[in-house]
C-alpha cells in the first residue's frame, strides 16, 4: 500500500465522465509527474487529491486515511498562484503558518516564514504585494507557502505553465533543488513531458479525455542531480521522452471529439462608432449574439 | 499646454457659459429669477462670514453645511452598519437572496419623500427628537441600497482561488470572513459606499426641507417661503459643491483599495 493511493477513482461532471477508473500509488518521498493534454482532467485529478472535489466512486487515501475534505496536510500550489493580493509576500506565507502552527510563539513563526522566503530566494521582495511581482516570483511565493505548512505531500498543479520558457527552466531547477533538500512526496501535474522527466522519479501519462485514465508509469532512470544540458543528450532521456509522447498520441487516436461550448466572451463595443454607419449601415454581429460555436478537436 | 487647456480653460469656459445663460434667462424669460450679480450681492454675507450665527435660520453657509453634514454622517453610518451585513448575507446565501431580494427590489426605488412621513410616524413617541430620528431613518433607508447590492456583488465575485486557499488551510468561518471575504470584496464595497454617500447627501436636503431643521436644505426652503430667491441659488450651488467634494473624497479612498 502506497503513501498516496488512488483506487478505482472516477469523476464526472454532469453527464460527461472526466476521469475513469484511475489507479495510482505513490511511495513516501517519491516525486511523481503526471503528464496530460490540456482539458484531459489534470486539475480535476489534483482537486481529488487535495480534497476540493470528491470522487463519484473509488477512494483516495493518504497515509491510510481516506481523504474527504481539503486540509493543510496537503500543500497545494495552484496553477494561477492563488496569492491573496491584499497581503504582501511575508503576510501571505504567515497567514498559512499562523493557521497550521497556532501554538508557536510569534518569534518562531516569524523565523519559519523567513526561512521559506529565503528558500525561494525572495528575501529582497518580502514586503512586496503580489501585483508588484513577476509571474515567476509569484509562483515561488506560492511554493514557499505550500512548503511552509510542512505538508505530508506537495501537490503542484501545472505550477509553471503560465510562465515564459526561461523563467520556467529556472524555476524547474529551483523545484529540483528544494526537493532534494527535504525529499517531500510530490505529485506534479504538467503538460510538458520534458518537465516531468527532468523533475520526477516516475512519470505517468494521463490519456486524452473524456473519461481519461492513467497510463503505465515510466521510471526515470536518470541520476540526480540532473544537469539540464547533459540531459538532452542522454539516450535514456530521449528514449523515455519518445515512449511517453508516443503513448499519449496513441491514446488520443480515434478520439475525434467535437466540443460544443457556450461562448461567454465580453461584448466589446466599438470605441468611436462611425455615426454615419450607425444610422444607415447594417449593425455588425456582436460576439454575444453568437450563441454557440462548434470547435472540431482532432 | 494642452493639459492646461483641458483642465483649466475649458471648465472655466463652461462655467462662464452657464452664468451667461443664467443672466440672459433672468433678464428675459423669468424676471423673478435673480441675476448672477444680484445673487452674489445678496449672498455675500453668508459666504464671506461663513460661520456666523445671527439666528436659528440665519447663519453662515458653512455653518448650515456643517449641520447638514453631521446629520448625513449619522444617517450614512447607520446605512453602512445595516447595509453591509445584509449585503454579505445576500452574497453568501442563495436562500437568503431568494427570500429577501424581491422585497429589496420593491423597497429600493421608493423615493425619500415617501419614506420621510413614515419615519416621522415611526418616531412619533420620541417627542422633540422625532424630526431628527425621522430624518435619520429616511437617510439610512434610502442610502443603504447601493451598499447592500454592491457588497453582495463583491462577495459573489470573489475568485474561487481565494476560497480554495481558505479551504486548504481550513480557516475558521471567522478567519475566512476577516482574512478572505472582506478584503476580497472591499473594492466593490467601496463603490457601494460612494454611491450611498451620494444618495445620503441627496436625501438630507429633502429631509431638512420637510422637517424644517437648520441646515442647507432647511435654509433653502425657508428662504423660498421668505421670497429670498437669491439664497435658493446659493443653497443649490453649495449643495452641488459639497456633493462633488464628498464624491471626490470617496473615490480617492476607493482607488486606494482598488489597487490592493
Amino acid at each position: 500500500m502506497g503513501f498516496l493511493e488512488l483506487a478505482n477513482v472516477s469523476k464526472s461532471f454532469g453527464d460527461s465522465p472526466v476521469l475513469q477508473n484511475l489507479n495510482l500509488s505513490v511511495e513516501k518521498g517519491e516525486f511523481v509527474a503526471i503528464v496530460g493534454f490540456s482539458g484531459a482532467g489534470k486539475t480535476t485529478l489534483i482537486n481529488l487529491i487535495s480534497g476540493l472535489l470528491k470522487p463519484d466512486s473509488g477512494t483516495v487515501t493518504l497515509n491510510d486515511l481516506e481523504i474527504v475534505s481539503p486540509g493543510p496536510d496537503r500543500g497545494v500550489v495552484f496553477q494561477n498562484y492563488s496569492l491573496l493580493p491584499w497581503l504582501n509576500v511575508h503576510e501571505n506565507i504567515l497567514l498559512a503558518v499562523d493557521q497550521v502552527f497556532p501554538n508557536w510563539t510569534p518569534v518562531k513563526k516569524e523565523r519559519h516564514v523567513e526561512k521559506y522566503i529565503a528558500m525561494v530566494n525572495l528575501t529582497e521582495a518580502r514586503n512586496k504585494k503580489p501585483s508588484e511581482l513577476s509571474g515567476g516570483m509569484r509562483q515561488r511565493v506560492s511554493v514557499a507557502r505550500a512548503l511552509a505548512i510542512d505538508p505530508q505531500i506537495l501537490l503542484l498543479d501545472e505550477p509553471l505553465s503560465a510562465l515564459d520558457a526561461l523563467t520556467r527552466s529556472t524555476l524547474q531547477n529551483e523545484i529540483s533543488r528544494i526537493w532534494q533538500e527535504d525529499r517531500k512526496t510530490v505529485v506534479l501535474i504538467t503538460n510538458d513531458p520534458d518537465e516531468g522527466i527532468y523533475l520526477a522519479d516516475r512519470i505517468i501519462p494521463l490519456t486524452a479525455g473524456p473519461a481519461a485514465t492513467l497510463g503505465p508509469s515510466f521510471k526515470v532512470q536518470i541520476r540526480r542531480p540532473r544537469d539540464r544540458k547533459a540531459i538532452n543528450h542522454d539516450p535514456n532521456f530521449r528514449q523515455l521522452r519518445r515512449e511517453v509522447i508516443e503513448f499519449m498520441l496513441e491514446s488520443q487516436r480515434g478520439r475525434h471529439t467535437a466540443i460544443t461550448k457556450k461562448l461567454v466572451l465580453p461584448d466589446i463595443e466599438p470605441e468611436e462608432p462611425n455615426p454615419a454607419l450607425l444610422m444607415f449601415g447594417t449593425r455588425p454581429r456582436r460576439r454575444n449574439e453568437v450563441k454557440e460555436e462548434t470547435v472540431e478537436v482532432s | 499646454m494642452k493639459t492646461k487647456l483641458d483642465w483649466v480653460i475649458l471648465p472655466a469656459l463652461g462655467f462662464a457659459a452657464a452664468i451667461v445663460i443664467w443672466h440672459i434667462v433672468s433678464q428675459t424669460v423669468s424676471k423673478e429669477l435673480p441675476s448672477p450679480a444680484k445673487t452674489w450681492n445678496e449672498s455675500r454675507d453668508y459666504i464671506l462670514k461663513p460661520f456666523e450665527k445671527r439666528g436659528e435660520m440665519d447663519q453662515g453657509i458653512l455653518r448650515f453645511t456643517w449641520y447638514s453634514l453631521l446629520l448625513v454622517a449619522k444617517g450614512y453610518a447607520i446605512a453602512l452598519l445595516v447595509g453591509t451585513p445584509i449585503g454579505f448575507m445576500l452574497g453568501l446565501s442563495k436562500t437568503f437572496t431568494k427570500a429577501f431580494d424581491p422585497i429589496i427590489q420593491v423597497l429600493r426605488p421608493v423615493s425619500p419623500l415617501a419614506w420621510l412621513p413614515l419615519g416621522l410616524v415611526l418616531f412619533l413617541g420620541a417627542g422633540k427628537q422625532a424630526s431628527e430620528l425621522g430624518a435619520l431613518f429616511t437617510i439610512a433607508v434610502c442610502a443603504m441600497w447601493p451598499t447592500v447590492l454592491n457588497t453582495a456583488l463583491g462577495v459573489r465575485a470573489i475568485p474561487q482561488d481565494y476560497l480554495n486557499v481558505a479551504k486548504v488551510l481550513q480557516l475558521s468561518r471567522r478567519k475566512t470572513l476577516f482574512h478572505i471575504l472582506i478584503p476580497a470584496s472591499l473594492p466593490y464595497m467601496f463603490t457601494g459606499f460612494r454611491l450611498s454617500l451620494g444618495i445620503a447627501w441627496l436625501v438630507i436636503v429633502a429631509a431638512e426641507m420637510l422637517t424644517g431643521r437648520p441646515g442647507v436644505g432647511g435654509f433653502l426652503w425657508q428662504e423660498y417661503n421668505a421670497l429670498n430667491y437669491a439664497h435658493i441659488i446659493l443653497c443649490i450651488l453649495t449643495i452641488g459643491v459639497v456633493g462633488f467634494i464628498l464624491d471626490r473624497l470617496m473615490s480617492l479612498a476607493e482607488r486606494r483599495f482598488k489597487t490592493a
